[in-house]
Formats: structure tokens, C-alpha cells, sequence
């Protein structure tokens, strides 16, 4: 495994490659991601024939929200690989779908939940979700209940869609302790401007 | 009857368009809300559409919101013939996250189990499949056979389906004693009924003209379109993640990996039949390499402690209450971890943020892959030969639409 991210890190298109819980993960660039793939199918030091996986990550605090994450697999070798790349709202990443036919459904599932736009892809249409569905419902800032509800309408015998009415309230559990975040009691400031000289301050734990 | 006026004796041409017809979403042989738009020509399929998402579910967005443990349960419901097989998945990924290895019982619990599942799954496809192309009796034979394997099932989980067993961790309990002896039992007259279901159907000459030579896919093609599992090795590829990728003790049982060669329905067939005598021999491999003890992992940070303690220790009361409300918490990290479940390669992709639920859970369906090439296997073939194909992919919807 160390050996082949040796190999992937010194390809061009690729920022970086790390060894994540024994799984080789290079970074690449996103306009060089045709290339990149070719290169990774064709090159008898990869063989990746198969392409497993393509999936989206939404980070919606970051300017380029999206990962696009491709897990490759190479039966002849007997490796894997899993390139990432990044994109927002707009941009749209090179599509694969010459490279590995499979990629197709993959792509249109992305676009569906996450709405990232792949170019090239001429068979972009929604695939998990309604027929007419607005929105795409993996992005983070997507409620879990959606926005539309459905019945059918025993008078207008037909399926009506309503906007979502919450009958219960969303109840929704926060866990993290607060013994957790709060590292200074009231009152004991003092004594932690001075232990926070010593120690490096620990990450905040997110809301 | 003289005054009859003469037809013009010409031949009349009819042009047939080529139309569009709707198969499913609810039709017996779509094998679950699968609505397949074929273009015809004549009776000929000249191209295939499949619409799926009528069974979305919204599976991934519902585990962001749930903890660790209670994702376990939507992993039963997506591919819902083989429920321990994806649960495996599951377990496996949270373990590796977490830096925990499940005990050497629980180790082989889950191999036990996992090709227990196969078989129910095998025997689900086949007679089925069987019953789409026009065998009655394979189906009413098999599902004799699945009631005794749920019944394992129902004695280990409680639940004949949705089993919850396997858990990051280990297992969910111990098996209750006698039923290693009525699973080896089993394993002993079972092989006799995969003789009995190929003399039905493995020379059959009704199913041979209809399987034979159908929805062929060489192996390069199989591998361009992300085939996996039996439906690869048909095609002639020897690749199984229990060997070349082993996880939890396959690593230590003996079977054989059987490879078709035709890549077309009948292989596949074919495949899955001999994979269920190689499951009956894993099966008893385990039974006789188990041994008593922990079945899952003793630290109760991730595990719940036992009913029993929890009456007498505080911490242990502590521990069950932090575990069933909050859950742990998994450190930031992210891994694909795959496992061979019936249908093929079965994959979550699990991001975790650090705190008590998941980040992302993507679901690598296996079925998602193979539908998607319907429209090459289907291509001049049939209207009758794309049942044929569709029961010989093995797709089920719980996991497709997820």
C-alpha cells in the first residue's frame, strides 16, 4: 500500500496522497481529473479497472463545498484507491463515464443529492428521487423532513403534494456534553488563562 | 358467399414503429418497484431505461441523524434478503474507525452467520428466478428451505428478517445453546437439496433454451460496468473479496471460489449454485472451530454491559444509559470498507466528525451497478429474455433505492 502512494503522489494532477486507516487517499485537481483517471486505468502500475464507488461529501463551511470521492478498485493488482477532488455549487467536475461506463448512474446520483454538476455527462436526469423533485436532499442545509408531503386525495383521485405539516414537534437531541466544552468553570478564569499558557488549547467540539 | 368482393392478393406491408412499453413498476418479475422503459421493435428490446428511486427511502440522510447504534437496524432494511451480510459492512467500518477488533466467537459468529445469509439469498435468487422464466416448483421446495434458515436466524436475533445482530463490536449476544448442533444438523441434509433443485432446473431443457446464452458479459465489459460478485465471476473473473481481501476469519476457512466462463443467465445460475455448497462447507468449518467465549468487545464504552451486572454495578448502569442515549463517539477519520455480500461487492463509505453520529454514510449498493447495464445485456434480445436477465442479476430495491 505504501509503495503505490509513492507512485500516485508523483503523478501530475495530484496535491497530495495520505494513508488514512491503511487506505491509500490522493487529492487531486479537479481539471485534471480526465487525465488522471486514464492514467490510473491504463497504467499497468495501477490497472484500476473498476470504479467502485463515486460519492458526494458536503461541507458547507468550506468555499468549495463538495467532495467528489471516486473508490477505485483493481482486481488484477488487488488494490485500491480513492481519489478526492473538490467543487462547489457551480463548477462543474470533468465526468468519468468515458473511462469506466459504470460512472453514469453514479454521476446522476450525485447531481440528484448533492447537485454537483459533472461535465461532459450527457445523460445528467435525476435518478433516486421524485419525478418533478426540487432540491437536493443530501446537502446539509436540506431538512430531513423535506419541504413536500404527498397522499392521495380520495376526491380528486389523484396524488396531491402539500407542503410538510409537522404533527409532532422535530425533536432533535444534542449529546455533547457540555462537561465536554466548557473547560472553565465560572469563576475559575484565572486559573485557566494560566493552564492554557502551558497546554495547547484542545479543539472546540462543533454545536 | 360468391358475391365476396377479391381481396387484393399483394403481401401488406405493416410498419411496425418502434414503441415504447412500461414494465413495472409493479409486475411480478421486476423483483421489487422497478420500472423499466423499453423501446421495442417488434418484440425485440432495442434499448432499456430503468427508472428506480420508487423505493428511496432516504436511508443515508436518516443515518446522519441517528447514532451508531441505531443505524445498525436501517442496514437490515436495505438489502433485505440478505440483512447480516450488511450489517457486516456496517460493523466492519465503525470497528475500523474505532480501532476495536470484535473477540475470536464473535469473529466466527459473523462468518457463520454471513454464509448463512448467503444461503437464504442464493435460495431466494435462484427459485425465483426460476419461477420468472416459468419453474413453479424450484420456488416451493426453496422456501421450505428458507423457513429452517430463518429459523436460525429468529433463535440467534429474535427476529426472523430484520436481525440486528451483528454490531460494531461483535455480536448482539451469545447463540442460545443447542443451536450450533441443529445448524450442524443442518448443514449435513442440506447439500442434498442443492441436488434435488439442480436435477430440476441444471439440465432442464426448457431453462437452458431460456438461459443459455442470454445477457451475455464478457469480462472486460463486466468490469467496465462494475459488476461484482457471482454476476462477475460468471464472466469468467476469479475475484472474491472473502479471499483476495479477507475480513473477520475468512482469512482461516477453506473454500473454493467457483468462475463461470459464458458470463451469460445460466452461469450465473451456475455460480450461485456452487457457491452455496461452498457456503455449507464454511458453515461447517466454523461450527467446528468455535470456541466458548466473549462475543463481543468488553469495553463498555462501545458494547452494552451485561443485564445482569447492570443490577448490581453503577458504572455499569452508567455505561448501558450513556450507550442507549448518547452512544460513542467515533473519532474524525473516513473509510471505505467493503465486504462480499451475496449479491457482490457491498460497500459504506463512513465519514465520521468525531462526534456521536455519522458524518456521511454512503451505501455502495451492489445491485446499482448491474441494473445500470440492462440496457447492453438487453440490447436485441427478447422481451422475455430481459425477465430472464433481471432474475439472473439478483436485484433487490431495498438496497438499490436505499
Amino acid at each position: 500500500m505504501a509503495e503505490i502512494a509513492e507512485i500516485v503522489s508523483a503523478l501530475p494532477g495530484v496535491r497530495n496522497v495520505r494513508l488514512e486507516k491503511g487506505e491509500v487517499v490522493a487529492e487531486a485537481e479537479r481539471d485534471s481529473l480526465l487525465p488522471l483517471m486514464l492514467m490510473l486505468r491504463d497504467d499497468p502500475r495501477f490497472a484500476f479497472e473498476q470504479v467502485m464507488d463515486i460519492c458526494g461529501v458536503d461541507w458547507p463551511e468550506r468555499s468549495e463545498r463538495f467532495d467528489v470521492v471516486y473508490n477505485l478498485l483493481s482486481v488484477s493488482l488487488n488494490q485500491r484507491l480513492r481519489v478526492v477532488v473538490t467543487t462547489d455549487e457551480s463548477t462543474p467536475v470533468p465526468s468519468v463515464y468515458t473511462v469506466w461506463p459504470v460512472a453514469t448512474w453514479w454521476e446522476r446520483e450525485a447531481w440528484d443529492l448533492f447537485g454537483i454538476v459533472f461535465s461532459g455527462q450527457p445523460d445528467l436526469r435525476r435518478i433516486l428521487t421524485d419525478y418533478g423533485f426540487e432540491g437536493h436532499p443530501m446537502r446539509k442545509d436540506f431538512p430531513l423532513t423535506g419541504y413536500v408531503e404527498v397522499r392521495y386525495d380520495e376526491d380528486r383521485k389523484a396524488v396531491v403534494y402539500e407542503p410538510v405539516r409537522m404533527t409532532q414537534d422535530w425533536r432533535h437531541f444534542d449529546f455533547l456534553s457540555p462537561w465536554e466544552a466548557i473547560t472553565t468553570l465560572p469563576g475559575d478564569e484565572k486559573v485557566h488563562s494560566a493552564r492554557s499558557a502551558e497546554v495547547p488549547p484542545q479543539s472546540e467540539p462543533k454545536p | 358467399m360468391s358475391d365476396v368482393e377479391a381481396r387484393p392478393t399483394a403481401t401488406k406491408v405493416v410498419e411496425i414503429d418502434s414503441h415504447a412499453i412500461n414494465f413495472g413498476p409493479q409486475h411480478p418479475a421486476a423483483h421489487g418497484v422497478l420500472r423499466l422503459i423499453l423501446e421495442m421493435d417488434g418484440e425485440v428490446v432495442e434499448r432499456a431505461d430503468p427508472h428506480i428511486g420508487l423505493l428511496h427511502r432516504g436511508t443515508e440522510k436518516l443515518i446522519e441523524y441517528r447514532t451508531y447504534m441505531q443505524v445498525v437496524p436501517y442496514f437490515d432494511r436495505l438489502d433485505y434478503v440478505s440483512p447480516m451480510c450488511e450489517e457486516h459492512a456496517f460493523a466492519l467500518a465503525v470497528e475500523k474507525l474505532l480501532d476495536i477488533q470484535a473477540p475470536e466467537r464473535a469473529q466466527w459468529i459473523r462468518v457463520l452467520f454471513a454464509e448463512i445469509t448467503r444461503v437464504l439469498n442464493h435460495l431466494l435468487n435462484v427459485t425465483t428466478y426460476a419461477l420468472d422464466v416459468g419453474a413453479i416448483t424450484p420456488s416451493l421446495w426453496g422456501f421450505e428451505e428458507r423457513e429452517k434458515l430463518m429459523e436460525f436466524h429468529e433463535a440467534a436475533s429474535g427476529a426472523r428478517l430484520h436481525a440486528n445482530y451483528f454490531r460494531p463490536g461483535g455480536v448482539s449476544r451469545d447463540l442460545p445453546a443447542g443451536l450450533e448442533e441443529r445448524i450442524g444438523e443442518w448443514a449435513v441434509v442440506f447439500p442434498k437439496f442443492i441436488d434435488d433443485l439442480e436435477e430440476l432446473l441444471t439440465a432442464n431443457r426448457i431453462w437452458k433454451q431460456r438461459t443459455v446464452d442470454i445477457g451475455v458479459m464478457d469480462a472486460e465489459q463486466a468490469l467496465a460496468w462494475g459488476f461484482s460478485g457471482p454476476c462477475l465471476r460468471a464472466s469468467g473473473v476469479p475475484w472474491d473479496l472473502r479471499r483476495s481481501q479477507p475480513y473477520d476469519k475468512y482469512a482461516e476457512v477453506e473454500f473454493q471460489v467457483p468462475v463461470g466462463r459464458n458470463g451469460d443467465c445460466y452461469d450465473r445460475y451456475l455460480v450461485r449454485l456452487a457457491e452455496m455448497r461452498e457456503s455449507v462447507k464454511i458453515i461447517r468449518q466454523c461450527l467446528g472451530r468455535m470456541r466458548p467465549g466473549p462475543v463481543k468487545v468488553q469495553d463498555h464504552k462501545f458494547t452494552p454491559p451485561h443485564r445482569s451486572e447492570m443490577k448490581r454495578s453503577m458504572e455499569a448502569l452508567i455505561h448501558h444509559f450513556k450507550l442507549f442515549t448518547e452512544g460513542y463517539h467515533v473519532p474524525p477519520g473516513a473509510t471505505y470498507t467493503v465486504v462480499e455480500t451475496p449479491k457482490g461487492e457491498f460497500g459504506v463509505y463512513l465519514v465520521a466528525d468525531g462526534t456521536n453520529r455519522p458524518y456521511r454514510c454512503k451505501i455502495r449498493p451492489t445491485g446499482f451497478a448491474f441494473l445500470q447495464a440492462i440496457d447492453v445485456m438487453a440490447k436485441r434480445h427478447m422481451l422475455a429474455d430481459a425477465v430472464a436477465i433481471i432474475g439472473s442479476l439478483d436485484i433487490v430495491f431495498g438496497e438499490i433505492d436505499r
